[in-house]
């Protein structure tokens, strides 16, 4: 079987537990939900929540995509799912992007959601002509931390206290990924008076991040759960 | 440091039990730490002493004869690092030497920035009047501390050697493909929300002769302490991985023949306790 066959299934594998289990629908979009109205709550003022909205979107998307991590990689540890994958002479680079690409799926779910709940609870709103570049910001920026986020969680997945591990590897290395999709929903918002064009140089940056750690992961990948 | 031991750089799990008094030095280290000494008596001499005050920072100008050296010696650590884990990753003996010298300089690399972001917050305080100003080159040396406290907690996980070694070799080469690109989205993002900046934090401007010989003295001085630090540090760690293997065949050992006495001796400790020492065992 080809790598992106084998991907593939991976993909479909992931999001079919995810979709009976109900997890993600029941308690990530929840607790997404919930980091959005305590935002509110720290930040006590209309005018600062329509300046910082597109930051806060992005913030839950972050701690709500360690969430989704450590539960991707659970469901492979707890029965040594990824141990038989493994034995099974499966290319750890198509279970790499398999994972990748379901945590992207529902990253891109989660972010779509939470752009909602910014339009409606911190009262933003979407022109026309920032929806090109919305998009583009939304997937690439997604596949930057779907590729992170599989990455490390693999690292971390089956030892103890990957809990407080994974947001101290992750964090710092998807910091351009806040920065760059921050400006660039800012400027499709046209929040405190950016511009569109402001943010095509951060989609750059999205991708260039993507792509590196796209194929950084890809190769290390197998050396990390190989053991 | 007063014995020579010249098989403690090979490591050898078959060997001899070590010697009770055994460390890390050697004549070449006593001979490395003795010259530590004498350039940090050195940098504390020009730097405090000989060296004039700036007419701008006045005497937090001194503060300067530790920030710099420190910050480019842990770049230095961080590059050896990122070598001796390329080394340990593509190389064909997989030797954990590599592995422990990464680790070891990575450590020292990490003690070294948490040493420049503070005084460097201290002469902040001093000159721009606040301890910190998300200033490109500032957050990227933050977030670089933060990523190599997260490669030492990855080292700390568990497993064997040779696992622990390829997790963080993994981790340490990804963060040189991370740190360029943490500094080049920083350097957009404040390049793009410039705000009334207090004072450039390059210090292009030009130095005084004898100011620049005790910036010179301090590169010296704490090149010299990394090189010290890091060669205890390595031994240090490869006596811990000795001791890790070395225990665990003792205890192995020390258990086997407690079961093979209390078989050899009367049944007086009763049963029970024999099959539970061999359920240890096992």
């Amino acid at each position: 079987m080809s790598t992106l066959r084998i991907a593939r299934l991976v993909a479909v594998k992931d999001l079919r537990i995810e979709w009976n289990s109900r997890v993600f629908v029941n308690q990530v979009l929840p607790f997404a939900g919930v980091t959005m109205v305590i935002f509110a709550f720290a930040l006590d003022a209309d005018s600062v929540l329509q300046r910082v909205a597109p930051g806060l979107v992005w913030l839950a998307t972050m701690f709500s995509m360690l969430v989704l991590v450590q539960r991707a990689f659970a469901v492979e540890t707890s029965d040594g799912a990824l141990d038989a994958l493994r034995v099974a002479g499966v290319d750890p680079r198509a279970i790499y992007l398999g994972k990748a690409v379901a945590l992207g799926v529902q990253l891109l779910v989660l972010e779509v959601v939470l752009l909602f709940a910014a339009v409606i609870l911190y009262g933003q709103t979407v022109p026309a002509g920032g929806v090109v570049l919305l998009v583009t910001t939304l997937i690439s920026a997604t596949c930057g931390l779907a590729a992170v986020g599989t990455l490390y969680g693999g690292l971390a997945a089956g030892f103890t206290g990957r809990e407080t591990l994974l947001p101290l590897l992750t964090f710092p290395a998807v910091a351009p990924v806040l920065i760059g999709a921050t400006r660039a929903v800012e400027a499709a918002l046209g929040t405190a008076g950016a511009v569109v064009s402001d943010g095509w140089p951060w989609v750059g940056l999205l991708i260039v991040f993507a792509v590196a750690f796209g194929v950084g992961g890809a190769l290390a990948f197998g050396p990390l759960i190989d053991e | 440091m007063t014995t020579t031991d010249p098989t403690l750089t090979h490591p050898d799990p078959t060997g001899d039990v070590p010697a009770p008094g055994r460390n890390t030095g050697t004549r070449g280290t006593r001979i490395v730490g003795f010259a530590t000494i004498v350039s940090m008596g050195w940098l504390v001499a020009f730097g405090l002493g000989f060296s004039p005050e700036d007419r701008d920072q006045r005497e937090s100008v001194r503060l300067l004869y530790v920030h710099v050296p420190t910050i480019w010696i842990a770049y230095l650590a961080f590059i050896v690092t990122a070598v001796a884990s390329v080394m340990y990753f593509f190389g064909k003996k997989k030797s954990l030497g590599w592995d422990r010298l990464a680790g070891a300089s990575a450590e020292i690399g990490t003690a070294f920035v948490a040493v420049t972001l503070v005084i460097g917050a201290m002469w902040g305080r001093l000159t721009w009047g606040v301890f910190w100003q998300w200033d490109a080159r500032l957050t990227t040396t933050a977030l670089l501390f933060v990523t190599y406290i997260g490669y030492l907690a990855v080292r700390r996980l568990g497993g064997t050697h040779q696992q622990r070694a390829r997790r963080s070799a993994v981790i340490g080469m990804l963060a040189v493909l991370e740190i360029p690109l943490v500094h080049w989205s920083v350097r957009l993002w404040r390049s793009l929300h410039q705000e009334a900046t207090v004072l450039g934090t390059d210090a292009d401007v030009s130095m005084d002769g004898l100011m620049l010989f005790s910036l010179f003295v301090g590169v010296i001085a704490f090149s010299l302490l990394y090189l010290w630090l890091v060669l205890h540090r390595t031994r240090v760690l490869a006596m811990e991985d000795l001791l890790d293997d070395r225990g665990l065949d003792d205890a192995l050992a020390a258990r086997r023949s407690e079961a093979g006495s209390n078989q050899a001796g009367s049944n007086q400790a009763g049963s029970g306790q024999a099959s539970s020492d061999q359920g240890g065992v096992a």
